[in-house]
């Protein structure tokens, strides 16, 4: 028997390394995104043995109707409240902490830990956690209200409260998120900036944070909202839990309508549409990303 | 110390812990639900400490309901998933780090590439696809889609380009095969990438609920998410203090292994971040 040559044998232990990762890939992620963005030209519906193109009809839908509006405008004023308050709380209190490590390290420590808690935990389990808390009359947060003599609300079928309860759930689980970032961006700032800072007058806190702190947290903070805008628009286990969209649409977002027209309705076309729609907006925002750690990684 | 710097100091102490307060109250609030008995939580007026421990809400889901077969699946899959995971993964990065091949920077592109999608955008052909083969409601449905991770190549390729070559050329004289150096010697070099890696994945899968919501229908397949919100459809509201700790249970693995390891956890997801 011929041996096998040297090269053909290289040949063959790379394809025994790289190509099922590789076949992986094409199968689980290239292929797919390929068949969605061909099915958003269809009618298609699960199930169904044949399928008629309909153009953009489905991306009309989308955009004309006041359902898909509804799911596009609650998305943009979801992210529109959560990515700056989120980012605000999260930088605040890194700053708090990060400071506070000087006079009271043990202290700082544990409520770093608190304050990334929702991040580690189970969101679904905690939303149900927040759906006892948000109880109409059992819940803490109305008796906290009766007792101090306000008006009792209700938060999760509400129309006009609903979609700023949900705002108020994702802030509560990623301000801790953005807390660790900009503590590891306050920690790369050499100390003796700030003594060179106190040398030119700025000694007071106020003044330190506005020459120092914060021109040299610029790039932390970009990267720290793309991130936090990222995972606004994929928001869905709240709605999920909480409001599967309602009431009467009022907590609908891009990818709930997503798994509702899909995977409820079988909708495959339509749902097709809106995810292509929900991709574009999130590889606008990874795209950003990648060009930011490409530059935090050269200025390093 | 100045009189106005402690003040400061004050005011920022008195706003943190208020701040970590709020932060806890769903915490706490759960925590006191599932020891609380049934009569105090549907009282009209606020106690957060519960009069006595009813331990008989953790009995009750643990031998009662589903919960139980709820974790096991958690565990069935996250496990499944992050062995498929680092199985693919890390002979891929070693062969893009440690061989050269025609193709390998297209193959690098192409992972690059796929750092792009969220998993959501592929979700609905592969949801036709598993129909079409018959997989869906089966552990398979859950543990496949995710074997592919263009993110934990990305992260084992980072680490590995920084091991000398050296090391693997000496092994290679040794006359240990390719294979035998990916899994003896690179991958136990590699072990704090894959730490980082599995401490992203299985919290990110234990967590889901977009693809297990999908996939499945089949109760006995639930995943810890999945199944708490089965749990709470059934129960109509007359069994809170069961099903609040359900969710104590199904939260506690996560946030306690945080508690041990906070540098790991917190390092490992917000490596996580870089993904999008």
């Amino acid at each position: 028997m011929r041996p096998i040559s040297p090269t053909l044998r290289s040949t063959l232990t790379n394809a025994w390394l790289a190509g099922p990762a590789t076949l992986a890939l094409l199968a689980f992620i290239f292929v797919p995104v390929t068949i969605v963005a061909v099915l958003s030209l269809t009618d298609y519906q699960f199930g169904a043995r044949s399928f008629g193109w309909v153009g953009l009809d489905n991306y009309g839908k989308l955009f004309g109707s006041t359902l898909g509006r509804r799911a596009i405008t609650n998305t943009l004023i979801y992210a529109a409240i959560v990515i700056p308050v989120s980012v605000g709380f999260g930088l605040l209190v890194a700053v708090g902490l990060f400071r506070m490590s000087d006079w009271a390290p043990r202290l700082s420590n544990v409520l770093r830990s608190v304050y990334f808690l929702p991040v580690a935990a189970t969101l679904v389990a905690m939303s149900v956690s927040w759906q006892m808390m948000l109880h109409p009359s059992l819940g803490v947060v109305n008796q906290t209200l009766i007792a101090i003599g306000g008006t009792p609300q209700n938060w999760l079928s509400d129309r006009g409260l609903v979609l700023y309860t949900l705002a108020v759930i994702g802030i509560w689980q990623s301000i801790g998120y953005n807390m660790v970032l900009f503590l590891a961006g306050l920690a790369a700032i050499p100390a003796d900036l700030y003594d060179a800072a106190e040398i030119d007058g700025a000694g007071g806190n106020w003044s330190r944070f506005w020459t120092v702190t914060w021109p040299l947290l610029g790039p932390t903070t970009l990267f720290v909202l793309v991130i936090t805008a990222t995972n606004a628009f994929r928001v869905f286990e709240t709605v999920a839990t909480l409001t599967k969209g309602g009431p009467a649409f009022a907590s609908d977002t891009l990818v709930y309508a997503l798994y509702r027209e899909g995977f409820i309705y079988f909708k495959a076309g339509y749902a097709s549409a809106i995810t292509m729609v929900f991709f574009a907006v999130l590889l606008t925002l990874t795209l950003i990303q990648f060009r930011l750690v490409e530059r935090r990684v050269h200025y390093r | 110390m100045t009189a106005s710097r402690a003040l400061g100091r004050l005011a920022s102490l008195a706003l943190l812990l208020l701040g970590a307060f709020a932060i806890l109250l769903p915490f706490i609030w759960m925590l006191s639900l599932s020891v609380k008995p049934q009569d105090e939580i549907f009282s009209a007026t606020f106690q957060l400490i519960p009069s006595r421990l009813e331990w008989q809400n953790y009995v009750k889901a643990l031998t009662e309901t589903d919960v139980p077969r709820y974790l096991l699946n958690g565990v069935i899959v996250t496990a499944g998933i992050l062995f498929f995971q680092i199985l693919f993964a890390v002979p891929c990065a070693f062969a893009l780090t440690h061989r050269t091949f025609k193709g390998r920077t297209a193959l690098f592109g192409l992972i690059l590439a796929a750092l792009l999608v969220p998993f959501h955008v592929t979700a609905i052909p592969v949801f036709l696809g598993f129909a079409q083969i018959g997989i869906l409601n089966s552990y398979w449905a859950l543990i496949l889609p995710f074997v592919p991770t263009a993110f934990g190549i990305f992260l084992f390729r980072q680490f590995l380009s920084q091991i000398p070559a050296d090391l693997f050329d000496a092994a290679r004289v040794d006359g240990l095969s390719e294979t035998a150096i990916v899994w003896r010697i690179a991958f136990p070099l590699a072990m704090p990438a894959a730490t980082a890696f599995a401490i992203f994945s299985v919290t990110a899968h234990w967590n889901d609920l977009f693809w297990p919501l999908i996939a499945t229908t089949d109760p006995d397949l639930a995943t810890p998410p999945r199944g708490i919100l089965f749990f709470r459809d059934e129960e109509s509201g007359d069994d809170v203090g069961p099903l609040m700790a359900a969710a104590t249970l199904i939260t506690a693995p996560l946030v306690i292994a945080f508690l041990l390891a906070q540098r790991k956890f917190t390092q490992g997801l917000a490596t996580g971040g870089l993904k999008g």
